[in-house]
């Protein structure tokens, strides 16, 4: 690790760390705060709820969702964090290293007396700072909203530290994947539109995976192994699919190492 | 000692060609130049030589040192100027600077201060703001900043005016005259033969020929062009004279000789223009082949 690259690169995406953070927060607040007006009528509306098609409830990811209880209700508007923070994380693992070829000053930091894996560690750890300060964010404000929203409800401290936990490994798994898809790629224009596919793509999956009954897409979705609803209910991870998560982390990992200390440098033709 | 050795350097980049079986060797304390046209290789050698792309075949050394297994360890002696150059945008000159410092064991600082000034670089001002003229100037400093041992100048003037170019070139030689070594790439012949001792010229990706400065300025060819009417296109066959043609009132013609019989042979005649130049490379490239 190096500090000055590593100081480089978190100053750099500070901007955007702080930007994604303010607005999670913001979007917890707004839809933890609407348990206030759901709560008094919560059987109502699970009844209600029960009437509707289910495949439309499943694509909401509100198929099984007891939004009487806050945490309940905390699992349904949690998915959208979860793929504010899966867009996050994979925009980050795009532009790790592919930034700096597309503006072309990877020259520029390649040239100086650093190895490449000491190079990918510092921007790694960097990029894992910044979705640190979001993590912290999240956590804190979670926390915060549900104890000032929950009116006279309960909740089980545990099973909601568990909850918010499993966004580290989530994240990681974008990341890493962005990242070794960047670097298998000749060339990568802008990150956002790979950010948006990897996010919102793995949101998907989930989702039809669902409404399919397809078992097999479940398996490839961090959306699945880190199911929010699955967390609140068992009060535990679905470890099985949960390792597949960290399987798919550490071989894109070690996969971005060997790309990346091979890699030839494209210069401005 | 040879600073640097390429030894059957090629590089691939998929089909298409990089360089072919590139060898030379480049001796403590000279300037090398390094000449072909866009397009050639030049970069792409000196790429290779800092390991930012791998050869497909081949190696070369840096100070005796494979230039991949000890990069890192070579570049804190290194200094690198490439041709097009680029920074962080978002950052200011300053910044930037102290950032590139910060990669070598030396303290860079007072040189750096010293550098700027003579470049006349203002240091507060964004990257993203400068010309590029400037941004040329940014990377002069930051390759000169840490003192290196071995100078890598890929195409350094391109975009720097005639009187930066000249304290460019001051800037050069007094580091060569510290026993600085320089490799130095470019298109411009002139640029060349003034700085360098000897000089590799490259061409569709293979050495075509290695010499002696003092060699290449005696097969310095002129190009020669004369206008004015009732020409005649023999009166101008001399010796020396090389692919004479005659083509819309105008003569033209490569001379290699006295330049004293040239002039009077011109002087012989009325004329309504005439133009004597340095042949362009490609030019020169073509008596190579002759």
């Amino acid at each position: 690790m190096r500090m000055n690259i590593f100081r480089q690169e978190f100053n750099m995406r500070l901007r955007s760390v702080i930007i994604w953070s303010a607005a999670m927060l913001a979007m917890l607040f707004v839809f933890t705060s609407l348990f206030t007006a759901f709560a008094p009528d919560a059987e109502l509306l699970n009844e209600m709820m029960s009437k509707f098609p289910e495949a439309l409830l499943t694509a909401f990811g509100m198929n099984g969702v007891n939004l009487a209880t806050i945490l309940g209700y905390f699992s349904f508007i949690f998915l959208f964090v979860q793929v504010c923070l899966a867009i996050q994380a994979a925009n980050y693992g795009f532009g790790l290293v592919s930034v700096e070829e597309r503006e072309w000053t990877a020259d520029f930091l390649l040239a100086k007396p650093v190895g490449r894996p000491q190079i990918l560690t510092s921007k790694l750890l960097a990029a894992l700072s910044g979705l640190l300060i979001t993590d912290i964010v999240v956590w804190v404000s979670s926390f915060a909203f549900i104890q000032l929203f929950k009116g006279d409800r309960t909740y089980d401290t545990q099973t909601l530290v568990l909850l918010l936990l499993s966004i580290v490994p989530f994240q990681l798994f974008f990341l890493a994947v962005g990242l070794v898809v960047s670097l298998l790629m000749k060339r990568i224009r802008s990150v956002t539109p790979y950010a948006m596919a990897l996010g919102f793509g793995m949101y998907f999956l989930s989702v039809f995976g669902d409404m399919l009954g397809e078992s097999v897409l479940e398996k490839i979705t961090p959306f699945r192994h880190f199911d929010a609803q699955y967390i609140i209910q068992h009060d535990a991870y679905d470890m099985p699919l949960v390792l597949i998560s960290v399987a798919v982390i550490l071989v894109s990992l070690v996969g971005s190492y060997v790309l990346y200390t091979r890699r030839n440098i494209p210069a401005v033709v | 000692m040879n600073v640097i050795e390429a030894n059957h350097l090629t590089k691939y980049y998929g089909k298409s060609r990089g360089i072919v079986d590139v060898s030379f060797q480049v001796n403590e304390g000279e300037i090398f130049g390094f000449i072909g046209p866009n397009g050639a290789g030049k970069s792409t050698t000196i790429r290779l030589f800092l390991s930012l792309i791998y050869p497909t075949s081949g190696s070369a050394t840096i100070f005796g040192k494979d230039c991949i297994k000890y990069g890192p360890e070579l570049r804190q002696d290194i200094g690198y100027l490439p041709s097009d150059v680029f920074y962080y945008e978002r950052m200011k000159v300053i910044d930037l600077l102290k950032y590139s410092a910060s990669f070598y064991a030396r303290d860079c600082t007072q040189r750096m201060h010293e550098l700027a000034d003579l470049m006349e670089l203002e240091l507060h001002r964004r990257i993203e703001d400068l010309s590029y003229g400037n941004k040329k100037k940014v990377g002069i400093v930051q390759g000169l900043l840490h003192q290196p041992k071995l100078l890598l100048l890929d195409e350094p003037t391109a975009g720097l005016d005639p009187l930066m170019q000249r304290k460019f070139f001051q800037l050069i030689q007094e580091e060569n005259r510290r026993g600085v070594t320089v490799f130095f790439s470019s298109h411009i012949l002139g640029e060349v033969q003034r700085m360098c001792s000897r000089v590799a010229i490259i061409k569709e990706g293979r050495i075509i020929e290695i010499a002696d400065i003092r060699t290449l300025q005696q097969n310095n060819y002129k190009k020669v062009q004369v206008e004015g009417s009732n020409l005649n296109a023999a009166y101008f066959d001399l010796p020396g004279v090389t692919n004479l043609e005659h083509s819309n009132g105008a003569i033209r013609f490569f001379y290699k000789g006295d330049i004293n019989t040239l002039t009077r042979a011109i002087g012989g005649i009325t004329l309504s223009n005439v133009t004597i130049e340095e042949p362009t490379l490609e030019e020169i490239f073509m008596h190579y082949y002759e």
